[in-house]
């Protein structure tokens, strides 16, 4: 059997989280990806470590120590300022093979999805890849990590016992962010990394960013499905009611009713509102995953079969039709906006 | 000439997978197979350059002897040609082993200048095969792609991608690995007219491991190291699950008591 670059007798007993840079900020789900390390970490009581990358960035490292790094790797180098997977690939392999984690976790964005999948293979290590979980065994330190597989509410379990670092990639949304502790303290240390024989193949043409959706902040989702057959203006009016955003099942945002961000699920948003609103979703596991955290789940659908009525606290059996126009009405009512019905 | 391989997955429709009650199994046995829909995003990629600049289309995936009749639907779209990498020794293969298998195959086909993969496929949906298959060829890679630009004379492919919040235009240099969007482009129909030679033996070449000369420590099941340590149930969440009933404008009312109190 081919090996890693490392194996288990040689790694550190420390677990790495990949800081991706998000503007002036760490991405959101560096900080949940911190907020699950650390719990690990002390489980299995190994320190808890960030590796950032780019440029000028050195002060995104105290926000990862009030997120529970123990210590944050710096590598600050022109390369690095905007991302592309080769620079990037290379020098967290240099300061991966120099320190020798015995875990590297990275959040599932597009820059993170296109570093993982490079640096597994340079690595020759495997990837748990889309974790809807991850746990460590206090025994061994071998991470668990758990996916969903395809079709029922089945979660498989992967390990990988030999190989090092043990790399998994998660999605926003699946763990809590932690609360952050502006007090907290911990070691800032710059590596060197050598970029000279990375080919400069990709580079940026343009790039434009405006106002980010960001669905798993929402206090309410409405989340639409093939049921509302594309008619998304009257969840966007009910979610304009209650402060809330509008989401979707795969189906409608295939056909291209809703844009891709909105789309909840394994393959999409998983989001923790206060309240959920299914309208017209027949409940596949898929989009369940997206919505199961919900404080409140209420969910409508024309077929008293479907699915969905099992994960939903209130249940209408009912044309989104009728249903989701009358609930309009009455939260217009303004005997309800003086809070006094 | 531009020359393009796509790879293809084929995969089970989902909604024919089912689960095993006594085993919490996965039964796909009832299942039919489809290309993975985001492959066929990704052909239509291809042909668009293919009539663009003309080109050569290669179709490569991995998979069983029965994947040979689907990937006659890739041939009839307008593809040239078909490898497909079937194996027993390849079974059990995770990303390292698919990515290592697929490169091999590339390179014994000569390589190409762009390299086109769907976004991820619809059953195991790690979306890593793209980056990891530009890791193993020691190319770039642009991914997630809603339109690709090849420009021949500079040698460089342009991809458009949707970033929060907005877009970036990435450019790489040639031979190069694109992921394409899933559902960003209206895959054409096949054409009948060429159903007929899309159906003949010669269009699909099955190779072994030794016909693409893989290291036997890195395909298939010896060459993954990740493995299923076990399959639970999933757990949700206790839910209340109280159906309430009456007119629509009872059913608001009760609905909008509910939601003043949970927010
Ligand atoms: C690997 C993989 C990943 C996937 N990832 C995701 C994902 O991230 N997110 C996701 O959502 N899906 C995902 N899917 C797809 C998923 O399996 C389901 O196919 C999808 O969630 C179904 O969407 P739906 O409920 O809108 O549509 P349907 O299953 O078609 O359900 C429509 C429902 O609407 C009801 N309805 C119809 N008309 C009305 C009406 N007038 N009033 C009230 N109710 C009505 C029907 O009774 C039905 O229950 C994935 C699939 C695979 C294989
Ligand atoms: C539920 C489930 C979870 C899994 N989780 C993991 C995991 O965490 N880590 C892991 O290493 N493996 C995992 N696997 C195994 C993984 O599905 C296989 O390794 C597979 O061969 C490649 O990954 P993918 O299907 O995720 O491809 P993706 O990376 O999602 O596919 C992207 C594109 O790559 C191309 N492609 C992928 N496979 C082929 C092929 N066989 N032939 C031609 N082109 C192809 C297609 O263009 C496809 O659109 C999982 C499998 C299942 C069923």
């Amino acid at each position: 059997m081919v090996q890693s670059l490392y194996g288990v007798a040689e790694e550190t007993k420390t677990i790495w989280v990949y800081l991706e840079r998000d503007g002036d900020t760490l991405e959101g789900v560096c900080l949940e990806l911190l907020a699950r390390g650390r719990e690990m970490a002390d489980t299995l009581g190994w320190s808890l470590e960030g590796l950032l990358l780019g440029q000028n960035i050195s002060s995104l490292a105290h926000a990862a120590l009030a997120c529970g790094a123990d210590r944050v790797y710096v590598v600050d180098h022109p390369r690095l300022a905007d991302f592309t997977s080769e620079a990037a690939t290379e020098a967290a392999f240099q300061a991966i093979t120099g320190r020798r984690p015995s875990m590297f976790l990275v959040g599932v964005t597009p820059n993170g999805r296109d570093l993982a999948g490079r640096l597994a293979v340079r690595l020759r290590t495997g990837l748990n890849a889309d974790c809807t979980d991850l746990r460590v065994n206090p025994e061994t330190g071998v991470l668990v990590s758990e996916v969903s597989g395809f079709g029922g509410g089945i979660l498989a379990l992967i390990e990988m016992p030999q190989r090092r670092p043990q790399m998994a990639t998660v999605r926003p949304g699946v763990f809590v962010p932690p609360e952050p502790d502006p007090e907290r303290t911990g070691e800032i240390i710059f590596l060197d990394v050598d970029l000279k024989t990375t080919p400069f193949r990709t580079h940026v043409v343009e790039r434009s960013v405006g106002e980010a959706l960001d669905l798993t902040q929402a206090p309410v989702l409405i989340a639409g499905g093939r049921g509302v057959d594309g008619d998304f203006d009257t969840l966007r009016e009910l979610a304009g009611l209650l402060d809330g955003e509008v989401g979707a099942t795969r189906p409608p945002v295939d056909d291209g009713y809703v844009e891709r961000a909105r789309q909840i699920g394994q393959t999409g948003v998983v989001c923790r509102p206060k309240i959920a609103i299914t309208c017209g979703v027949s409940g596949a596991f898929h989009f369940v995953v997206g919505i199961q955290d919900a404080e409140t789940i209420i969910a409508i659908n024309n077929d008293p079969e479907a699915p969905i009525f099992d994960y939903a606290d209130y249940c209408i059996v009912g044309d989104v039709r009728e249903i989701v126009p009358a609930l309009i009405r009455e939260l217009q009512d303004p005997r309800l906006a003086t809070g006094n019905p | 000439m531009l020359r393009i391989i796509v790879c293809v997955k084929i995969v089970p429709k989902p909604e024919e997978v089912s689960v095993d009650p006594e085993t919490w199994r996965l039964d796909r046995s009832h299942a039919r197979s489809e290309i993975n829909p985001p492959d066929m995003n990704a052909m239509e990629i291809a042909l668009r350059l293919k009539d663009r600049h003309g080109a050569r289309l290669d179709i490569l995936s991995m998979g069983p002897p029965f994947f040979d009749p689907i990937l006659r639907v890739a041939l009839a779209m307008g593809a040239d040609h078909v490898t497909l990498l079937s194996d027993r020794a390849f079974g059990g293969a995770d990303t390292l082993a698919t990515t290592y298998t697929l490169a091999k195959g590339i390179e014994k086909l000569g390589g190409a200048d762009l390299i086109i993969c769907g976004e991820e496929s619809s059953d195991g949906a790690t979306g890593q095969v793209p980056a990891g298959l530009a890791e193993w060829l020691d190319i770039g890679q642009i991914t997630m792609v809603h339109d690709a630009q090849v420009d021949l004379e500079r040698r460089v492919v342009r991809g458009r991608r949707e970033i929060k919040g907005g877009h970036e235009i990435l450019e790489t240099t040639l031979p190069a690995v694109l992921s394409v969007a899933t559902a960003c482009n209206e895959p054409r129909f096949m054409d009948y007219r060429i159903k007929e030679w899309a159906f003949d033996p010669e269009q699909v070449t099955v190779w072994g491991r030794n016909d693409i000369d893989a290291d036997p420590d890195l395909i298939g099941a010896p060459g993954s190291p990740t493995i299923v340590s076990g399959l639970e149930e999933a757990t949700s969440r206790e839910r209340k699950r109280r159906f309430l009933q009456g007119s629509p404008e009872d059913i608001a009312r009760q609905l909008s008591a509910v939601i003043r109190q949970a927010i």
